[in-house]
């Protein structure tokens, strides 16, 4: 035990090396709550639009564009993506600033269709019944669907972060320094491997408990406050 | 008020509607009888344009409300329409659930809106409901809120799909009762349904739709005492 310490010590602490993992445990955590924010933004506009569009004729060349956005997106692993904005299409910015960008992109085809589908599970009725009052069907859609769409979505979004968190792993393909690089410079600078791997598997691990049990919370409290 | 010019409707290759030509005048109360699939409820849903038609016109207060540059929404809100699965909000309180619309669309205060949504869920008998969810409701207390909300836009028309069809046979009676003191009013009512003691009792006009044409069509007394055709015999025989 008290070897096992010492090794940690040496690794981590003697050598300075905690504050590459602090950096690393930094970047993955910019990477993954930028492109969070521009997934849901994207996402959500994705959806929408989508949604709104399907029955105006004027808007189908836009709808099929999206739909060709998603699936063009969700067709491409994302570490070729990440390569792709980096070399080719943003090949002046920073490694972090592709990274957001790149996740983002990559998460928002994901998210629109789950917000999509999210909104599709409310009762068609919804719709009719606001639209028998006279709404349009934007007002319907802010006021009627879409707060009965969120309890759908939630959890959906949740998931999506959480698979987001961890795929931003990746990142280290374009010289970011994010908490799994950071594991594996140190891993070759200091020939211990064991210990900056676990310690990296602990974060995320860590990390996802936590979601997870937020998720959880969240969930019962949408459960509770649902009036149905 | 509304009158249904050559109205067709079709669903892929399937033809639903094929040319309905009727006049709705002001006070009527016209119940739409006929075995399912004869396209009833296609007809209701084509006069507010919840279908849209294949062809035809559909003429409200003067207007075409199949033209190209009509706004359908500002129509709609003289059209009042209650749904076989009452279709309530449930994520809004009873209140909320009568006063969304006016205070959306047509800017009435919101404690004007509430004033006269109480009001007109006394008349129902639901008052003490207001602050209750639609899912602490019985079957037949949602459709009478489902009225009340359609009222409280004050429409000129209402129109009912099928409004008993999904209740329990208990609660039928308490929603027919409201519908009824409706006409007595004066409410012009356009009515769906397979409840022929209302329709020999409330009515003064019926259609009997088969196949997507109306096949018979006149007073309760004609249609129901003096069926000429053969299919509405058939029908009669199986219902009644």
């Amino acid at each position: 035990m008290s070897a096992w310490l010492a090794k940690l010590n040496e690794t981590f602490i003697a050598s300075g090396y905690y504050t590459l993992m602090l950096e690393g445990f930094k970047n993955t955590m910019i990477i993954t709550l930028g492109a969070l924010a521009i997934s849901i933004v994207l996402g959500s506009v994705i959806a929408t639009v989508k949604y709104l569009g399907d029955d105006i004729p004027a808007m189908k060349p836009v709808v099929k564009i999206l739909d060709a956005y998603v699936n063009v997106i969700r067709g491409i692993p994302v570490v070729v993506l990440l390569l792709v904005f980096y070399y080719i299409i943003m090949k002046s910015a920073e490694g972090i600033v592709v990274g957001v960008i790149t996740f983002g992109i990559n998460s928002s085809a994901y998210m629109a269709e789950l917000i999509r589908s999210g909104i599709g599970a409310v009762d068609k009725g919804q719709m009719e019944a606001g639209r028998s009052l006279g709404m349009s069907r934007l007002q319907c859609t802010k006021k009627i669907i879409f707060p009965q769409a969120v309890r759908y979505i939630l959890p959906a979004i949740g998931n999506e972060l959480i698979a987001l968190l961890k795929e931003t792993s990746v990142a280290g393909y374009v010289a970011v320094v994010d908490i799994t690089r950071a594991g594996n410079l140190v891993r070759n600078n200091t020939y211990d491997a064991v210990n900056p791997l676990l310690l990296v598997a602990l974060v995320y691990l860590v990390l996802v408990f936590g979601l997870s049990a937020l998720l959880k919370l969240m969930e019962r409290r949408l459960a509770k406050n649902d009036k149905r | 008020m509304i009158s249904v010019k050559d109205l067709h409707k079709d669903f892929e290759d399937l033809e639903v509607l094929k040319g309905v030509t009727v006049e709705i005048d002001k006070g009527d109360v016209m119940c739409v009888i006929g075995p399912s699939g004869s396209g009833k409820s296609t007809f209701l849903r084509c006069l507010n344009l919840l279908e849209k038609p294949t062809s035809g016109q559909i003429i409200f207060e003067g207007d075409d409300l199949t033209g190209k540059n009509i706004d359908l929404d500002l129509h709609r809100q003289k059209m009042g329409m209650v749904f076989q699965q009452f279709n309530l909000f449930p994520h809004m309180s009873v209140l909320d659930n009568l006063t969304c619309a006016p205070v959306m669309l047509k800017k009435i205060p919101k404690e004007e809106a509430e004033k006269k949504a109480m009001d007109l869920l006394d008349r129902v008998g639901l008052a003490d409901k207001a602050k209750d969810y639609p899912n602490t409701l019985s079957g037949g207390q949602k459709q009478r809120v489902a009225i009340v909300r359609a009222l409280c836009m004050e429409p000129d028309v209402m129109l009912f799909d099928e409004p008993t069809s999904a209740l329990d046979p208990e609660m039928v009676g308490e929603v027919l009762e409201v519908m009824k003191e409706l006409a007595a009013d004066g409410m012009t009512m356009v009515v769906v349904t397979h409840e022929m003691g209302f329709a020999r009792e409330v009515s003064n006009r019926v259609i009997f739709l088969d196949e997507g044409v109306i096949v018979e069509q006149g007073t309760p007394e004609e249609v129901f005492g003096n069926p000429k055709s053969d299919r509405l015999k058939g029908f009669l025989a199986k219902v009644l």
